[in-house]
């Protein structure tokens, strides 16, 4: 059996970088994410890796996409408004389809805003922050282990796909301390980065770049990133259900907000009430086949976030007419977190409305 | 029969889209000859950069990165901690590096990271149509300072060789003008010691390339040729404003 370990989320995503083979970290100092760098600016050199302290979050952005077109596994980390700094480098990145990771430990805004856990940047993570038009798979823990496993799971799908991939966490998870079994790096088959500069060593010279001027070239390459996502819709969409096979009303929620509504509905189980949990772990691609048939089976779906609503849109974009669909958030900032208890009054209000 | 001139091997064979009389030919064979020279070509990463010089991997047989507009430093400081056996440069224009690009490119070369900077000072935002640079000359007119460049309200036109040289991670930092055979044959031989620093690991170089734009100055590229004499290399003196011993 593995050893377990006790550690905070940051720490375990910076570890779970490592096992992944990572070995180049770029980043910027903000709260609450800084574990991450430092962490990465303490074992990397100890691997004969590189940590850059940027210049700035666009420096960094642009380190990881400079090395990532050697073909090197590398991350940067960072939190809301140092991620809206990365979106062009993460644009950038899109287009000319270079692998990468990036981690968000949100806070709350809009602006300078606070340092709560929040879930604001749903739609900027989501929608392609960046201009110009793409997606980049993100993946939302809700546990220390989870930022360990899909941070590992994230250099899979980066490389898979040659896509920058984030992972959307926020301060609950980050700060938060338990268990961890650091599990090995899974063994994926992954294919050849033919495309990455080395120095053209007599071969044909490589260029990683973003720049279509030709006829029709920026068009088709468009559809070509259009039907990647298509694939990424298919084969890579992760969900967790708990207690949603007799439920008569899901409750749906992502990453620490799902922590609270876990034991929410578990006390509505308590209750008597038949009530689920579906979680999306991808937020993009969007387990929208899975959360369609939970809910389309219950009827009614419940979407809590720690904001004004964001992910309530894909959930009702999935379900369409197959259930009622109701939203209660709470923005983020400080006291702004609901406890289980305020969940539950939610669900209770929820089921007596339609279910009974 | 001794053949005297050729083109250098790493470019290739191909005609440029520059405008007539630019000098962004010239500076790209500079380039090339002190890539040759060093015999990097099959090991060198270029970064290409936002503006008339994007298009470099059309005309340098090498690999190449394109970097967003000024983040070519960064670029180039993550290819090269990842590729430390490298060989790495970047190729900007002024607008690219001295201004929306000036806090990579100062904590780039403050870093001393061993690449190797060609800057291109033509003091005109060129691809996009000749708008006011950070080192456009005072009273001198562009599509955005068409009263002329005012110093109380622009300020005054960077010198960036300069600036450079003052940063503790630069080992090398020269500013050269292609206007004239002498000028391009000293151009020459700086570009040369520049890339050799690189070469060597001696640590960050920078050259600053005083450039012609004829179409942007509104110019023909006689005229536009003799502006570089008469009118920027009094403000942006030609020399080596650093070289450090290793």
């Amino acid at each position: 059996m593995s050893k377990r370990l006790f550690v905070k989320g940051n720490e375990a995503a910076a570890m779970g970088a490592v096992e992944a083979g990572c070995r180049y970290y770029f980043g910027y100092p903000i709260t609450p994410q800084s574990d991450i760098p430092e962490y990465l600016s303490r074992e990397l050199p100890k691997l004969n890796g590189e940590f850059i302290q940027a210049e700035s979050e666009i420096g960094a952005i642009n380190m990881l996409l400079g090395a990532s077109s050697c073909g090197v596994r590398a991350m940067t980390s960072s939190s809301s408004p140092g991620i809206s700094l990365k979106q062009e480098g993460i644009s950038y990145m899109a287009g000319a389809e270079l692998p990468g990771v990036i981690i968000n430990i949100s806070r709350s805004g809009p602006g300078l805003g606070g340092i709560d856990a929040s879930q604001s940047d749903y739609f900027q993570s989501v929608k392609g922050g960046g201009h110009g038009g793409y997606h980049i798979p993100v993946l939302a823990p809700n546990s220390v282990q989870e930022m360990y496993d899909l941070t590992m799971h994230a250099f899979d799908l980066a490389d898979l796909y040659r896509t920058p991939v984030m992972l959307l966490g926020d301060s609950v998870i980050g700060q938060m301390k338990e268990a961890l079994v650091p599990n090995a790096r899974p063994v994926r088959e992954l294919p050849e980065k033919g495309w990455a500069v080395r120095g053209k060593s007599g071969a044909e010279q490589r260029v990683v770049k973003s720049l279509f001027l030709g006829d029709g070239e920026l068009e088709a390459h468009n559809w070509r990133l259009h039907a990647k996502y298509q694939v990424m819709k298919e084969k890579e969409c992760i969900s967790e259900e708990y207690e949603t096979a007799d439920a008569r009303l899901i409750v749906t929620g992502f990453g620490s907000v799902a922590r609270i509504a876990h034991t929410a509905v578990a006390m509505a189980r308590e209750e008597g009430m038949k009530v689920g949990l579906f979680r999306p772990v991808t937020l993009f691609p969007f387990p929208e086949k899975a959360l369609a048939e939970a809910a389309g089976r219950a009827g009614k779906v419940l979407v809590v976030e720690l904001n004004t609503g964001q992910m309530v849109e894909d959930v009702r974009l999935s379900v369409g007419a197959a259930a009622q669909v109701c939203f209660y958030g709470r923005p983020p900032g400080a006291g702004s977190l609901p406890s289980p208890e305020e969940l539950l009054d939610v669900i209770r209000k929820q089921y007596d409305d339609t279910a009974r | 029969m001794q053949q005297v001139f050729k083109r250098p091997q790493s470019l290739k064979d191909v005609q440029t889209h520059f405008c007539p009389g630019c000098h962004h030919g010239t500076i790209h064979r500079l380039v090339a000859d002190a890539m040759d020279l060093y015999g990097v070509q099959d090991k060198t990463i270029g970064v290409a950069s936002v503006g008339c010089s994007v298009f470099l991997y059309g005309y340098f047989d090498i690999d190449v990165v394109e970097a967003p507009h000024g983040r070519a430093p960064a670029v180039a400081t993550g290819v090269k901690r990842a590729k430390p056996d490298n060989f790495v440069f970047t190729y900007q224009g002024d607008g690219d590096l001295a201004a929306i690009g000036t806090a990579e490119i100062i904590h780039a070369a403050n870093r001393g990271e061993d690449i190797t900077v060609v800057f291109v000072n033509n003091t005109t935002y060129g691809m996009t149509g000749g708008q006011m640079a950070p080192t456009t000359l005072v009273g001198q007119k562009t599509s955005t300072s068409p009263y002329g460049r005012d110093k109380s309200k622009d300020g005054s036109p960077i010198r960036m060789a300069e600036l450079m040289a003052q940063l503790g991670g630069v080992a090398y930092s020269a500013r050269v003008a292609v206007d004239s055979p002498k000028h391009v044959l000293e151009a020459k031989k700086v570009m040369r010691e520049a890339f050799g620093y690189q070469a060597e690991g001696k640590g960050f170089s920078f050259v600053e390339v005083l450039s012609s734009c004829p179409t942007n100055w509104g110019m023909n590229p006689l005229k536009a040729n003799a502006r570089i004499g008469e009118e920027m290399i009094p403000y942006f003196p030609l020399g080596i404003f650093k070289k450090e011993e290793a």
